[in-house]
């Protein structure tokens, strides 16, 4: 086989594309059962476990899931609340990180380098350890807000995206990406008067692009996938996000035909983002391994 | 310090720039970290009209004490050994020296972990904790098992990907495509194909086997429980460390590789002597990440087994929560916290030990 291998390149190229493919179905297979079977009723969905059909759009085919799933639980409500959480986050988070990084390597200030070692030693520091004594800290936080003045932040949007604006990752990859900006063009603006919110703004960040789009990937991921947080710090409903929202569905061995279709919901608007952006995706994760 | 002069010093604005970021950062992760280290030696509870008090390791003690007990048969009255219906020695209840024995302080509110024979005699260790005991080795199993396989089969899934071959992006998205779905998503998923009865696994096994396979319960079995999560975890996570290989992979100069080929190398050895010397920094990096992330395991067991069957899925991070927020026990769940923290950081550390730059 070996031999042959090495002798017919026809054969060595159908070998290669046939492991590919093989490694292909292994990964795509269980998502393609979960958009597939969504479109299912339960009972052919689990007579079609046994066959090819599992994988296939054929049979019974309707939307009925859907609407079951929209009746059972408020599904709309938790997708807006994600998405406004996710958003929020992400747009403030890369502001606050990339005037970090900005202050890191082009400004030079009293305490700096103890800073940036702070910042480079959370990296190691998993949410998990630091979430308990969080969720009592929260708990008694004071809130200045439009009705006055309270405490405690649990059951808000606030506790849900406010710790999580900055992160030490962020600000360490815009920080890498400035550091490779020409100086010249730095000491420039400034000599021709520009104030230093206008070099970062009107210079820097215009410059930014790449990395710009790289951290808004790495939050969008990070941010809509939480878990642990919100389902300790929203027991209200109305705050819950998508994946909180999926408890409606734990305990429904015997429909399954709307828990995929739920998942389908929550899944379908990442892939496709995933899919029409690719390059900016992978792009985003190689630069994690930049730091090595 | 030609540095610091005056003229490029820029304190306020400096300030200015990094005080939002770096603020939140102190607020939302130092804070807490110090504060998980002090609940750890108090009693603090999430809500309760009492204030704390310190207790010092009182919280890690309960934890972590494990005793050990050696049990003599029970003898009759003539001095010979007594055997239960199947020939085993009997043994006393370990009850009796757990429960107010005065003879046995140190076993004291115990539970038995593990025991084994030993001559005539029983040992049996014993664990004031037994969950967390039964948590703290789940882990310990599940990262010993998913960093090695998940970094060696991201590595092997980037080789794959790193040949030049037309349309070989295609194969990269679809390998990378299960990073993008949550991973409380594909533990539901999963708990439909792991199902002991309906479930897809058991369908392709039964029909790949022409009907000879048996099905399993793959998460209601102690023995296959955390290994289906094992496999599960990895399935989801791999393509994400098979792209920072695959980063790793691209900065090795083509001209290493033209040399190998006329030195007539075979692939094994250009492996040996040309890849992976260039991939160090990202070995080291691939396996820390992937260890924090198995350190973490939470969501998988929230989603589908809670712990179970007999906790043989329960987890540091899972106890922690369990205690801090279902039981409010904050300072227990944070002690479990800076457990975790440690065996993360020593890790870590050992892990940067062993790959450091050999010169």
């Amino acid at each position: 086989m070996f031999r042959l291998d090495k002798d017919n390149p026809t054969l060595r190229l159908i070998v290669r594309y046939m492991v590919l493919t093989l490694i292909a179905l292994i990964f795509v297979t269980p998502i393609l059962f979960m958009m597939m079977s969504s479109l299912k009723p339960d009972q052919q969905l689990l007579a079609d476990t046994s066959s090819i059909r599992a994988f296939l759009p054929i049979g019974d085919i309707s939307f009925d899931n859907y609407k079951a799933a929209f009746e059972r639980a408020p599904i709309g409500m938790f997708m807006l609340n994600s998405l406004l959480v996710t958003g929020v986050t992400v747009v403030l988070g890369l502001l606050v990180c990339s005037m970090a990084g900005f202050s890191f390597v082009f400004l030079n200030w009293r305490g700096k380098s103890i800073a940036f070692s702070i910042i480079l030693a959370t990296l190691i520091v998993p949410f998990e350890t630091i979430a308990i004594p969080m969720l009592l800290m929260v708990s008694k936080l004071p809130w200045l807000g439009l009705d006055g003045f309270s405490w405690g932040w649990l059951n808000s949007y606030r506790v849900q995206i406010i710790p999580f604006i900055a992160d030490g990752l962020t600000i360490f990859l815009f920080a890498q990406y400035f550091k490779d900006l020409p100086k010249e063009l730095i000491e420039a603006s400034r000599i021709e008067g520009c104030s230093w919110w206008q070099v970062y703004w009107r210079v820097v960040m215009p410059l930014s692009g790449p990395i710009i789009a790289t951290a808004a990937i790495l939050k969008f991921l990070a941010m809509y996938n939480q878990y642990l947080w919100p389902i300790m710090v929203t027991q209200q409903e109305q705050y819950r996000p998508v994946l909180v929202g999926l408890q409606y569905f734990f305990q429904l061995n015997t429909a399954w035909g709307e828990v995929m279709a739920y998942l389908t919901i929550i899944t379908v608007p990442v892939l496709a983002f995933y899919l029409a952006l690719q390059r900016a995706f992978i792009a985003s994760i190689a630069s994690t391994g930049v730091k090595g | 310090m030609k540095k610091n002069s005056i003229l490029t010093r820029h304190n306020t604005t400096g300030w200015l720039f990094a005080s939002p970021g770096f603020g939140l950062m102190l607020l939302f992760i130092v804070i807490p970290f110090i504060l998980a280290i002090a609940f750890s030696l108090t009693n603090q509870r999430l809500m309760s009209p009492n204030a704390a008090e310190f207790v010092g390791l009182e919280n890690y003690t309960n934890m972590l004490d494990v005793g050990i007990l050696v049990v003599d048969p029970e003898i009759d009255a003539s001095g010979n050994i007594l055997v239960d219906k199947n020939g085993d020695n009997k043994y006393p209840r370990l009850r009796k020296f757990t429960r107010n024995n005065p003879d046995y302080p140190n076993v004291q509110g115990m539970k038995e972990w593990f025991s084994f024979s030993w001559g005539v005699q029983k040992i049996a260790i014993m664990a004031s904790d037994l969950v967390f005991m039964k948590a703290l080795v789940n882990t310990l199993t599940f990262v010993a098992f998913v960093a090695p396989i998940q970094g060696a089969l991201a590595l092997i899934l980037a080789l794959l990907i790193n040949q030049p071959l037309r349309g070989i992006q295609i194969f990269r998205s679809i390998y990378f495509m299960p990073v993008v779905v949550s991973i409380v998503v594909v533990s539901l998923l999963w708990r439909f194909i792991y199902d002991g009865q309906n479930g897809l696994l058991n369908s392709v096994l039964n029909t790949l086997t022409f009907g000879h396979f048996k099905a399993v319960d793959w998460l209601g079995n102690q023995d296959t429980a955390l290994g289906s999560i094992m496999a599960m975890s990895i399935w989801q996570a791999v393509g994400f460390h098979m792209i920072i290989w695959l980063s790793g992979l691209q900065t090795i100069s083509p001209t290493l590789y033209e040399a190998a080929k006329i030195e007539g190398a075979s692939p094994w050895q250009t492996f040996r002597y040309v890849t992976w010397p260039g991939l160090r920094n990202t070995a080291v990096l691939v396996v820390i990440v992937i260890t924090m992330q198995a350190f973490s395991l939470f969501a998988q067991i929230d989603v589908m087994t809670s712990g179970g069957p007999l906790d043989s899925t329960q987890t540091i991070v899972y106890q922690a929560v369990e205690r801090g927020y279902g039981k409010q026990d904050i300072s227990g769940g944070s002690a479990m916290s800076v457990v975790l923290f440690l065996l993360v950081l020593s890790i870590s550390l050992l892990q940067r030990y062993l790959t450091r730059e050999k010169n």
